[in-house]
Parts: C-alpha cells; sequence; structure tokens
C-alpha cells in the first residue's frame, strides 16, 4: 500500500477509536448513538440469526434490477440520441437540470401507477441512475476520434455494428464511470424508497427499528447498509483501475 | 442553451404528461391544467403559507450551512495536497452513501423540528460542494500560486485574490450540485418526523392518497428546482467561458 493510502487506514482508524472512546466514556449518550463495537456484535449475531436474510435479499435483488434496467436503457438511449443531434439539443436542459428534481416527490405517484410491491421502488432507483449513465454514454460517445468512424465506414458496417464494434468500445471508460454512478445512485434510491413507505428490505427495518426505539438493530443495519456500499465501490474502483491498466498495455 | 429550445422542452414535458394523463387516467394522475389549477388555490390559501416559509428557510439555512464548511473543506484540502489525497476516496465514498439510513441518528442528535432538517439537508450538500472545491483548487495554474507568493501576499490575500476568483467557474459547478442535493435532503427530512413544511404535506398527502396536492406540490417544487438550477447553470457556462 502506498504511502497515502497508510494515512488514510490510520486517520479512519483513529476516528474510529475515538469515536468508540466517547461512547464508553459516556460522552456520547447510548440512546444517541451505541459504540461501534456493539454496532458490529448487534449485527453479527443479526446476520447469524437469519432474522432479517429476506430483507436482506429483497433490498440487494432491487438494487440489481435497477443498476440492469438503467444501464440498458442508458446505453441504447445515449447511443441513439448521440445520432439525433437535434432531439439531443432539445432535451440538454433536462439532462442539465434532472439531479435537481426531487425525484422522491414521484414516488406516491408510482406506488400508484405500479402497486405497492418491489416496482415502484425499482423504478424510483431506476430513474435516479439512468440519467447518469445516459450521460457518460454521450459524453464517452463524443470522444470517439473521427478516423475510427471513417475506418468503420471504409469497412461497410451498418450503424448497429458500428455502435457495437467501433463506438461504445471506446466510449467504455466514461460509460464505466456510468456505471459505477448507476451503482451508488441505486442503492440510494432503493433504500430511499424503502424507508419511506414499503414493506420490507433494508431501509425498512432501519425506519421500523427507529420508531421502536431499537437501537441495536437500527445502527447495525445502518452499519450493513454502510459496509455493503462501500464494499461494492471500492472494488468497483479497483476493478476499473486493473480495465484501465490493460488498456493502456494493449496500445 | 437556447431560449426556444427550452420552451420546446418545457412544452413536450406537458405535452408528454397530458399523454400520460389520457392513458392512465383518474387513477393515479390528473391532468396538467387541472394541477395547476390546484397549485393556484394553495398558493392563495393562508394556511399554505407557513409551510412554504418553513421549508424555505430550513432550506436556506441549509444550503448557507452547506455552502460553509463545504467551501472550507474543500478549500483547504485543495491547497494541502496531502490531505486532499487521504481524504479524496473518504469524501467520495461519503457521497454514495444513501444518506437516508442516516436520518434517524440526525433526529437522534437533534430532536424533531427545525434543527434536524436543516442539518439533513446540509450533509447532502457539503460532500458534493467540497469535492468541486477541492478539484478547483487543486487544478489551478502553479504560475499564478507562485506570482501571489513573489508578490508576498498573506493568506487571506492569496486566498481572495487568487484562489478563489481562478478555481470560481468549477466551485459554482459544485454549488449548483450541492443546491438540487440540499433541496432533496431538506425535503426528506420534513418527510419523516416533521410537523410542518412541503415535505411534511407530501407524506400527508401519500396517505390520504390525495393525488392532486401531489402533483401541485410537485410542480412546485420541480418549477423551483429548475428555475434556480437554469440560472445557476447560465451563470456556471458564463463563468467557464470566460476562462
Amino acid at each position: 500500500m502506498s504511502r497515502v493510502g497508510w494515512i488514510r487506514v490510520a486517520v479512519l482508524s483513529f476516528l474510529l477509536i475515538s469515536f468508540e472512546l466517547l461512547c464508553r466514556a459516556g460522552v456520547i449518550p447510548a440512546f444517541t448513538v451505541i459504540a461501534p463495537s456493539d454496532m458490529a456484535r448487534s449485527l453479527w449475531s443479526i446476520l447469524q440469526s437469519g432474522k432479517f436474510t429476506p430483507d436482506i435479499r429483497a433490498t440487494l435483488t432491487n438494487v440489481a434490477l435497477s443498476i440492469i434496467s438503467a444501464c440498458a436503457a442508458g446505453i441504447a438511449a445515449g447511443t441513439i440520441l448521440q445520432s439525433l443531434p437535434p432531439v439531443r439539443r432539445v432535451l440538454d436542459p433536462l439532462f442539465a437540470t434532472y439531479y435537481s428534481i426531487p425525484l422522491y416527490a414521484f414516488y406516491p405517484l408510482l406506488i400508484v401507477a405500479l402497486g405497492l410491491g418491489d416496482l415502484p421502488i425499482v423504478a424510483i432507483g431506476f430513474l435516479l441512475a439512468v440519467m447518469a449513465v445516459i450521460i457518460n454514454t454521450l459524453n464517452g460517445l463524443d470522444r470517439v476520434p473521427r478516423v475510427l468512424l471513417k475506418a468503420a465506414r471504409v469497412h461497410r458496417l451498418g450503424p448497429l455494428r458500428t455502435a457495437l464494434k467501433v463506438r461504445l468500445p471506446h466510449a467504455a471508460p466514461y460509460i464505466f464511470t456510468g456505471f459505477k454512478l448507476a451503482v451508488a445512485y441505486s442503492f440510494i434510491g432503493v433504500i430511499g424508497a424503502e424507508f419511506i413507505t414499503s414493506s420490507r428490505g433494508i431501509g425498512y427495518e432501519i425506519s421500523f427499528a427507529y420508531n421502536n426505539f431499537d437501537n441495536a438493530v437500527m445502527y447495525a443495519m445502518i452499519l450493513l447498509i454502510l459496509v455493503i456500499v462501500v464494499t461494492v465501490n471500492m472494488s468497483l474502483h479497483a476493478w476499473e483501475q486493473h480495465l484501465l491498466a490493460r488498456r493502456r498495455r494493449a496500445r | 442553451m437556447r431560449l426556444r429550445d427550452v420552451g420546446l422542452l418545457v412544452l413536450l414535458v406537458f405535452l408528454g404528461w397530458q399523454v400520460l394523463y389520457f392513458a392512465v387516467g383518474d387513477v393515479a394522475l390528473r391532468s396538467p391544467a387541472t394541477t395547476a389549477q390546484r397549485l393556484a388555490a394553495m398558493l392563495g390559501d393562508a394556511r399554505f403559507m407557513p409551510h412554504l416559509q418553513e421549508t424555505l428557510l430550513a432550506f436556506a439555512q441549509a444550503f448557507a450551512i452547506a455552502l460553509g464548511i463545504g467551501l472550507a473543506i474543500g478549500i483547504s484540502l485543495g491547497a494541502a495536497r496531502l490531505a486532499g489525497e487521504v481524504a479524496e476516496p473518504i469524501l467520495v465514498a461519503l457521497y454514495s452513501i444513501p444518506k437516508v439510513t442516516l436520518y434517524p441518528v440526525i433526529l437522534l442528535i437533534f430532536g424533531i423540528g427545525m434543527p434536524a432538517k436543516v442539518a439533513f439537508g446540509a450533509i447532502h450538500g457539503i460532500v458534493p460542494i467540497s469535492i468541486f472545491a477541492m478539484n478547483a483548487v487543486r487544478n489551478i495554474n502553479p504560475v499564478h500560486l507562485r506570482t501571489a507568493r513573489i508578490m508576498q501576499l498573506g493568506l487571506f490575500a492569496t486566498t481572495t485574490k487568487i484562489l478563489v476568483p481562478a478555481a470560481l467557474p468549477e466551485i459554482v459547478t459544485g454549488i449548483r450540485v450541492g443546491f438540487s442535493l440540499t433541496l432533496i435532503g431538506t425535503l426528506l427530512g420534513e418527510m419523516f418526523g416533521a410537523q410542518r413544511g412541503l415535505g411534511h404535506l407530501l407524506m400527508q398527502a401519500m396517505s390520504l392518497h390525495d393525488i392532486e396536492r401531489i402533483l401541485a406540490l410537485t410542480l412546485l417544487l420541480v418549477a423551483f428546482a429548475a428555475v434556480v438550477n437554469a440560472a445557476l447553470l447560465a451563470l456556471d457556462q458564463r463563468l467557464h467561458s470566460r476562462t
């Protein structure tokens, strides 16, 4: 690990230990925040008891559905929009303002339209994630060098094959950025939606535990989400670095 | 971004809404005209004003805090290279955490009411503002900083005369992102455990299945967010084209 990495570990450990000590010393009262070691212990016993396994599975399934649908729809929409400049020009202000729209406000309508199941939850995750994929796909496709497109024309590739063989592979690093954002936004959307109204899922269990003053369960579930999200993000980052390094070697 | 395109887009959105209304019907949707009427009625209602004021006040405080703390963190991390490298992945990880999960913690610390809403809105805005500000300061041309040193500017003068003007375009982009997220955060904060505010009204309408009110509030929020965002975007583009 690099020097920066070691300093980062040291800083985080220092914060964690001082947090633990503050809780143990009673400076932070236990009915506000419980000590990190207690959170970890509670999480461990919850995971072993299997009490919340269906919730965890439901949340992760919804997140996965949201990521897959957002990436598929986002890449397709980005590719199509890039070949239709007039449409894109009209939609441009929408792309720029999209993330300032409070999408959760549409959640009640989605419930009415799609029913009380998992569908509106996935839909919120999808709506949050899809625009990041579209924007990054467009960004990547804009940077494909002309000479590659000329080469495709010389080889008489049709529009679909040009997209699949030339444009999209070249735009891949940008699309990967979109994918990473889609993962983060899907987690945010799905867990937020579960929190508002739902009958299962990690987000629901947190709000349920909160309403029952069950700090042990609540902090354990919060810790679980933090661990999952941070692990997923770090693995994606490592994967991206690996892909980029391979791409550089190939040149 | 041209005015004609924006007008066309707004027209398209309303047209799409109307078509969707014809397709779905009264069960899940109301027409744009009905929604606009309801919104106008709501804005004229004296009982509505306290809620609007509450939300605007909470949002203004949250945004001011996010701006102050975010810029302070971002600019200092951008100026101290090592600290910035150590902190960047931590900030990015914080950005991708679903912050709703932290809402109960905020409530337990601040109690139900205005401070919790403000704190929840602010934590949404601080991270993006500091990430953008940090990158903005990092990417300043080193020649500018060397010039400041040769002219023997103090820390304060260097910050106000060199750092901020040079980094301003990127910082404004961060502020634009932070604005949107702080608004969303404040509203989310009002949706759970609040007695007043637009978020509270929205949650109430959800449980009463009052589609017309949900739509009217959503229209108001989207219009507010879009207008402010468009203004910040115009400022953003002007600053970026200047350099």
